[in-house]
């Protein structure tokens, strides 16, 4: 087994690859990404863990958010969804599927001008609640829409 | 290794509409391969980053639950015509791609 895999392989199990990597002398700090990717709210197995992990706080409900996304979804591969916000100095706006295996889809943090605005297209295992969260001035808000989804789109 | 992005940024009144669409497999790691039985390992862009002349507009972490080829739409306001928008990403694996193009 060539050294850099025994080092990588090594590093999964006790430190993050990243800081493995800075060390084997394979990253330069400069290199590492902006904001170290949030596993722990990814990899959540429940809606509550992912917010929890997403410092999310107690959404408030909020019908200034606008869901667009299909009442059935006829392939759960590709679910186009569009979150719009209306509420002022919205800077985040994350995507959950509530009964993906991990809800969380998507967080975008907007700036400089980004407004309170996302369209993308998600998988979705089963049919459930496409749930929007964003955070405005140190708040949370949040809504959803139920999407029925005839095939899922995990695999598995 | 990576294809190339696709991106279309339009000027509306005082915003750029800016659509991108990546090439990607987004693997979630829940697939099994049909012939070998054993599962295809994850493989997903983590990072995306959006910047109009220079300033970061749009910072994203994605999971593998993002549609396969992914499509990408924002909105940023002030945006004009002539501006370089720029999108990269950064996936599991590390590997990257980035676009460029002026808003129109």
């Amino acid at each position: 087994m060539n050294q850099f895999r025994r080092t990588f392989l090594k590093g999964t199990g006790a430190a993050g690859t990243v800081a493995v990597a800075i060390a084997a002398g394979l990253l330069k700090p400069s290199q590492v990404l902006a904001a170290e990717w949030n596993k722990s709210a990814f990899e959540a197995a429940s809606v509550a863990d992912a917010m929890k992990g997403m410092g999310a706080g107690a959404p408030v409900d909020s019908k200034d958010i606008m869901i667009k996304a299909p009442d059935i979804a006829e392939n759960g591969a590709v679910v186009p969804v569009e979150i719009t916000s209306k509420i002022a100095g919205t800077q985040s706006i994350a995507i959950l599927a509530e009964k993906n295996a991990n809800p969380l889809v998507a967080d975008f943090t907007l700036s400089n001008g980004a407004e309170g605005y996302i369209s993308t297209r998600i998988k979705m295992g089963k049919t459930s609640l496409v749930r929007a969260v964003v955070k405005a001035g140190g708040k949370t808000y949040t809504a959803a829409k139920e999407v029925k989804v005839t095939i899922g789109g995990c695999g598995g | 290794m990576a294809q190339p992005m696709k991106i279309r940024a339009q000027a509306q009144g005082d915003t750029a509409d800016i659509k991108v669409l990546m090439n990607h497999e987004m693997e979630t790691g829940l697939r099994k391969d049909s012939k070998t039985g054993q599962l295809i390992p994850a493989h997903f862009i983590q990072q995306v980053t959006a910047s109009v002349n220079g300033k970061v507009v749009l910072d994203a972490q994605w999971g593998a639950a993002i549609s396969k080829n992914p499509f990408l739409g924002f909105k940023v306001k002030g945006a004009k015509a002539g501006d370089k928008v720029m999108v990269n990403w950064v996936d599991n694996k590390g590997e990257k791609n980035s676009v460029e193009t002026a808003v129109s």
